[in-house]
């Protein structure tokens, strides 16, 4: 946690989102009968390049990482606001898939978020693929006391739940090839690294060319920054996040305390403010 | 995205499906209540979809003073688009400083959508709404009375209390049942207003081809409190204070393997090792005695209480609080102390 009690995330070991895995699944599935490319796009520290290759193995055709420490301390809307703006820089699209929520803050909010940046409808909760016909589809969501089947078209942005498919293991050739696949920043730690005599000039041509050799091989993961996308700096990062953090509290487990209370009206009443206080109740 | 201004009204999303309204919008209208209260403002409910109108009356009974009401044949069944244009039509014109959502499906749905249209903040899944100041000590500057949007994080081992102070309205999707349902008071009056609403074509691009319900299942595994019963509470009448206790704070009816076995309540309520195993906020045992097979499904709960005549009850080695006690006279104490609950 950092002073103003945003999460630092470098900290935090980069893991892949557990309905990412079916939203990327999703996204394969439908390439498979209809064709297309799929594109990964994550935004994070560096670390997160591990995420994207774990996509290639599975069966990205290509992925981007949005780095940049100024997207730092983004709430839900300025992620949202620099997703749809490096989709946009992606170009033409049929399809954005998103899991249905992250493990960590599990607001569900930023698919939505981007949909509505991009100006295209939602579908959340998607469950199943009925139809796909030209341009329009018919798709299955869970809505909790049932499901409905929605009708419309493309594009669209789906959330997928994990009920929703089985993800596919990486494959094994992909993995020996994609393995390889590295974004600039690893490239440039890589030859750094390598060449520790060497002067600027020298380890900024060979990181010219290793860039070039994986572009030509499709080994290159894309990073890009918030110029890159063309972000507007207000909307981005901690000045375009309208929620703040006020304050975090610990909840205390007493698991090991034990207290009486006594039968009485004085007793109950006691032990209600109590839970109150500690949020046990709302 | 709307400025700041003290005399925005606090507001409700009324959300309703073939005709009846979600409970979680009634629990947020006496939260809604108190939060204007505290603002010296009204409280409004916005009440979207096609034939509805009479819902208004049950919004009032609950605490709205005024129902904004948008009806249109394109808004009998819930679809993403034509409800946020609603929505956000109605918040540019009333500039309401809070904006409250239930945290269901289709509500973390539409606020999204209707926050990012606004470029609003918005907290998800809140379990409890105050209002407070701010000072924030970078600028020097403070903020008086604003919503102070209380959430669990990560995995629930931190509150986290979110605020926004310059883009409002301060928008919170609020989880189901955590707050009070209020009985309603039908003497309680307010203004229904009849609102119109410009569609475009694309907002009615998304059609609903088909529709499937069914009754909600008992929810035991998701809730943040749970009020259990045994054998010890007696008889099927007296479970009835069961029901009663979690009516009153919002949270799910659990019941032993033996309540259920004496037919109390039904199967789809027992906690335990062949029943659900639940992990709430807050589980209240009463007239439980505590075999390791209940205590199994639910010890893993962060709070225990446990109410029961035994002193020596097994369920007390796992509970933080313990009253020894007859439940039919402690339940209603309960009952009594959370409805008198400072605001």
């Amino acid at each position: 946690m950092k002073a103003d009690g945003t999460v630092n995330r470098a900290a935090l070991p980069t893991i892949f989102n557990p309905d990412d895995l079916h939203a990327l699944e999703a996204a394969l599935s439908i390439k498979e009968t209809y064709g297309g490319k799929v594109t990964a796009l994550t935004m994070g520290p560096l670390g997160a390049a591990d995420v994207l290759r774990e996509c290639l193995y599975r069966g990205a055709d290509r992925a981007i990482l949005i780095n940049d420490r100024r997207a730092a301390g983004s709430d839900t809307l300025a992620t949202s606001y620099i997703l749809s703006m490096a989709i946009r820089r992606i170009g033409d699209f049929d399809f954005v898939f998103c899991g249905r929520q992250a493990i960590d803050g599990d607001t569900a909010q930023v698919g939505p978020q981007i949909a509505q940046k991009l100006g295209i409808a939602q579908i959340t909760y998607f469950e199943k693929l009925v139809e796909l016909n030209a341009r329009t589809l018919r798709a299955r969501r869970n809505v909790g006391n049932g499901w409905e089947v929605l009708e419309a078209r493309l594009p669209l942005l789906l959330t997928i739940l994990d009920a929703a498919n089985e993800p596919r293991p990486a494959a094994a050739r992909r993995m020996m090839r994609f393995k390889h696949a590295q974004t600039m920043a690893e490239v440039s730690r890589s030859v750094s690294a390598a060449m520790p005599q060497a002067n600027k000039e020298q380890l900024d041509v060979e990181q010219a060319n290793r860039l070039e050799l994986l572009k030509n091989r499709g080994l290159l993961i894309k990073q890009w920054d918030l110029d890159e996308i063309g972000a507007d700096m207000a909307w981005c990062g901690v000045a375009g996040s309208p929620t703040k953090v006020h304050r975090v509290q610990s909840i205390v487990l007493r698991k090991e305390g034990f207290k009486r209370i006594e039968p009485t009206e004085d007793g109950v009443r006691t032990l209600i403010q109590e839970l109150i206080v500690d949020h046990a109740l709302g | 995205m709307i400025e700041p201004n003290r005399r925005g009204e606090v507001w409700v999303f009324a959300e309703q499906e073939d005709e009846s309204l979600n409970d979680v919008s009634l629990e947020l209208c006496g939260k809604a209540l108190e939060l204007a209260h505290r603002l010296k403002v009204p409280m409004g409910a916005v009440l979207v979809g096609w034939n509805v109108r009479e819902l208004s009356y049950r919004l009032i009974a609950h605490g709205a003073d005024k129902v904004y009401c948008v009806h249109d044949t394109r808004l009998e069944h819930y679809t993403t688009l034509p409800y946020a244009r609603a929505l956000c039509q109605l918040i540019e014109k009333h500039k309401p400083q809070v904006v409250l959502f239930g945290a269901s499906p289709l509500g973390r749905d539409l606020a999204p959508r209707v926050a990012s249209e606004m470029r609003a903040g918005l907290t998800a899944d809140c379990t409890d709404l105050e209002i407070g100041d701010y000072s924030d000590k970078k600028t020097n500057t403070e903020h008086k009375n604003l919503l102070l949007q209380i959430r669990p994080a990560f995995g629930g081992n931190i509150i986290a209390t979110i605020i926004n102070y310059e883009r409002w309205p301060q928008m919170a999707t609020v989880r189901e049942g955590v707050m009070r349902l209020g009985e309603g008071d039908p003497r309680r009056s307010g203004t229904i207003i009849d609102e119109q609403i410009e569609f475009n074509d694309f907002d009615v691009a998304v059609r609903v081809i088909e529709r499937h319900r069914q009754e909600r299942a008992v929810n035991l595994k998701g809730a943040r409190t749970i009020v259990a019963g045994g054998a010890g509470v007696g008889g099927k009448d007296s479970f009835k204070l069961i029901h009663d206790l979690a009516g009153a704070i919002g949270g799910a009816v659990g019941a032993s393997r033996a309540a259920v076995d004496s037919g109390f309540i039904g199967k789809e309520h027992q906690v335990g090792q062949t029943g659900t195993t639940v992990r709430p906020a807050l589980y209240i045992a009463c007239g439980i005695s505590g075999a390791v097979q209940h205590r199994a499904g639910m010890e893993e709960s962060a709070k225990i209480i446990a109410i029961n005549w035994d002193r020596e009850a097994p369920i007390f080695g796992v509970a933080h609080y313990g009253i020894v006690g007859d439940l039919r006279k402690v339940i209603p104490m309960m009952i009594q102390a959370i409805k008198k609950k400072p605001a």
